[in-house]
């Protein structure tokens, strides 16, 4: 393999449900990136996931010049000089890419983030939501496994949908009884996934409220871009999403390594 | 990595001195239920100790005994035994651990000071200031042990106290000395009385400037200290040990202050802690905000015994007055106004809300407040979700991670 990428940084952002890594270059140019199932072992998917990154960004472990590591499981990452919380990381990501004064919005596999910058990208406060599936990632898992409809095809179901079929319940489990009763009734598939992506923005816009400017991040809307379509109607705003949405965390986490950031352990 | 490091930190010296002095407590209480030799009246934390203590009674409190389960993580397993019986899982958690505790004969005294049983009691007094759980609480030994009860009901979300209120807290607080006279089988004694209300002003003015040395900066202990140290005002005030202690403490803080001593060493941060604490990861947090150079220096809490409105001259009209001018009894406007007077005393930058499930009473961040007082103050709050004796309503990891992305905020100032 050659080296040609010189100096580089790397941002490990360890999610509960996937593991993320971003490289920049010194021009703060993603060179490589790389998504993977966090698992049961953080340490060796953070690694893997560092491997796969370093191979499309055409680099060795030696020209790293730093690493930080967020998210859940950013204590395991053994190959990182320091850490930083996923908020910190979500907001410098969000930042890089929008720089401006804006409400984040998050949404994770496991739990969501609602954060406000000023216009020089400082928190001005934060939220997560509770201890509970509502609104994340889990939440759309749960429904397609019930539904018995791959996670993958819910973006085009959802977005072919004629209605809305809206659901009452906070709760996973209640929402799971509330699908069923809603097929017993001859609801379509369609309108009831639209009606659980819904559900998913209920559950996010009553954390805070929004200013001028959105930015909505996280694996969720990676996979499904109709809601943040969905979003946008709703909120009567346009919506910024960056160009990898599942990655601002990590990239955060790199730009954090250039500025030498971090908790060192 | 950056996991908090156990960190080995100078023990403030009157420490010792408590552990005896709760010991002391325990044994006289545990000696007289066996004997008989002396009434025990069970008490809420802020309900009319000074009148029972003046009539002659040992006095239990049955929240201490449940941040004793609660700090002993003994709470999350005994609170099922009580949602078995009806007592739901989303009222107080130390009514619900304490009657766990009671049917499955386990309490934390048996570790601590192998005491089998918390004291038998001869009569349960209650008031509502702090909420109705309480009563529902005593109500249910009352039932199980045939013991009677009595009380005080308080007015709620008051914003100035009115004269007419204070005339009803004094007469019902009057109104219990012929039912407690029933159990001690003696007369009432005015001066014993006024001299117990003597000695729980003195305790109060002598833990209010314990908690006022934290204003030092830096300051010399902590919030997790007080949650400790406070144990005398809550359980013997209105005795002359419970003084007796805070005159030994007192001094050692002020001479901490003079010596420019920091109870988190570097302190960087300072904030106020609005809420109940989670007597069950009290350590884990202190270390955290210790490796964050994080001194919690205040709280609602730990202020929240203080009654220096007791006067001996006055002793029904004057315990109304102290035990209804509480923040827990007061309205919104009062209560941010309180933590804005705080905010100028002891300068902190920044504001945790700890929103406990199974105590609303006591989780001030559900109606605005946290985003009312961040805006009017200046500084960021943040809200943690938890329990004060519930580790099922507890994420620590979120817990954790909400408070070092806090602390990283108020470093981007
Ligand atoms: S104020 Fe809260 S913690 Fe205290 S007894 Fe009442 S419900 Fe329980």
């Amino acid at each position: 393999m050659t080296n040609d990428a010189g100096s580089i940084f790397v941002g490990v952002d360890v999610g509960a449900s996937h593991t993320k890594v971003a490289i920049l270059d010194s021009e703060k140019k993603l060179i490589g990136h790389s998504v993977r199932k966090s698992g049961t072992d953080f340490t060796d998917s953070a690694e893997n996931c560092l491997n796969s990154a370093l191979e499309m960004a055409n680099a060795l472990e030696e020209n790293i010049v730093r690493c930080v590591s967020t998210g859940y499981g950013r204590k395991n990452v053994p190959f990182s000089q320091g850490t930083k919380t996923e908020i910190g990381c979500h907001a410098r990501g969000c930042y890089h890419y929008f720089p401006m004064a804006m409400t984040i919005v998050d949404i994770g596999g496991q739990d969501n983030k609602v954060i406000k910058l000023d216009a020089k990208g400082r928190r001005l406060s934060f939220k997560m939501n509770r201890k509970c599936a509502a609104g994340t990632g889990a939440f759309l898992e749960e429904m397609s496994l019930r539904l018995e409809i791959p996670l993958e095809d819910m973006d085009a179901l959802a977005e072919g949908a004629e209605n809305m079929v809206e659901l009452g319940s906070y709760c996973t489990v209640f929402s799971a009884t509330e699908v069923l009763g809603k097929i017993r009734q001859g609801k379509k598939v369609p309108d009831i996934v639209k009606g659980l992506f819904f559900s998913v923005i209920k559950r996010v816009l009553e954390m805070d409220s929004l200013t001028d400017r959105v930015v909505i991040t996280g694996g969720v809307v990676a996979h499904n871009p109709y809601l943040v379509n969905m979003v946008e109607e709703i909120t009567e705003r346009e919506i910024m999403v960056p160009e990898y949405p599942q990655l601002t965390g990590a990239v955060g986490a790199a730009l954090f390594a250039m500025e030498k950031g971090g908790h060192n352990g | 990595m950056s996991e908090e490091k156990k960190t080995t930190r100078r023990q403030i010296a009157a420490a010792k001195t408590l552990k005896k002095f709760m010991a002391d407590y325990f044994y006289e209480m545990d000696d007289a239920a066996k004997t008989g030799s002396q009434k025990i009246a069970w008490c809420t934390s802020v309900g009319p100790a000074e009148l029972l203590r003046g009539m002659g009674f040992l006095v239990y409190y049955p929240e201490n005994h449940g941040a004793m389960l609660g700090a002993t993580r003994m709470s999350t397993d005994l609170i099922p035994y009580a949602n078995a019986l009806g007592y739901s899982p989303d009222i107080c958690s130390y009514l619900t651990c304490d009657v766990g505790s009671y049917l499955q004969k386990k309490t934390p005294l048996t570790m601590a000071y192998n005491i089998e049983s918390v004291p038998r009691p001869d009569v349960l007094v209650f008031n509502t200031n702090q909420c109705r759980d309480v009563q529902d609480w005593f109500a249910w030994y009352s039932r199980e042990l045939n013991v009677p009860l009595v009380g005080v009901h308080t007015h709620r979300d008051i914003g100035n106290i009115r004269n007419y209120q204070i005339k009803d807290i004094a007469s019902q607080i009057e109104d219990l000395v012929p039912k407690l006279e029933e159990v001690t089988g003696k007369k009432f004694d005015l001066a014993r009385f006024k001299e117990a209300l003597g000695y729980s002003r003195r305790t109060s003015e002598l833990w209010g400037a314990c908690l006022e040395e934290a204003a030092a900066i830096p300051s010399p202990w902590t919030f997790f200290d007080a949650t400790i140290h406070m144990a005398p005002a809550v359980v013997s005030r209105g005795t002359k040990e419970a003084n007796d202690y805070y005159e030994l403490l007192l001094p050692e803080l002020q001479q901490r202050v003079k010596d420019d001593f920091a109870a988190v060493e570097g302190e960087k941060h300072r904030l106020y802690w609005e809420g109940m604490p989670i007597w069950g990861k009290l350590r884990s947090l202190s270390e955290q905000f210790y490796s964050l150079k994080t001194c919690v220096v205040a709280s609602t809490y730990c202020n929240s015994w203080i009654f220096d409105q007791l006067d001996p001259d006055e002793p029904f009209e004057s315990m109304a007055v102290a035990y209804t001018e509480l923040f827990i009894v007061r309205d919104e406007l009062y209560k941010e106004q309180y933590i804005t007077d705080c905010y100028n005393k002891f300068k902190f930058d920044g504001i945790l809300f700890h929103d406990a499930k199974t105590c609303p009473n006591n989780s001030n961040n559900r109606y605005g407040m946290p985003e009312r007082l961040s805006e009017k103050l200046g500084i960021p709050v943040l809200t943690i979700n938890g329990d004060l004796c519930d580790l099922r309503c507890y994420s620590e990891e979120q817990a954790k991670t909400n408070i070092e992305a806090f602390i990283e905020q108020l470093e981007e100032k």
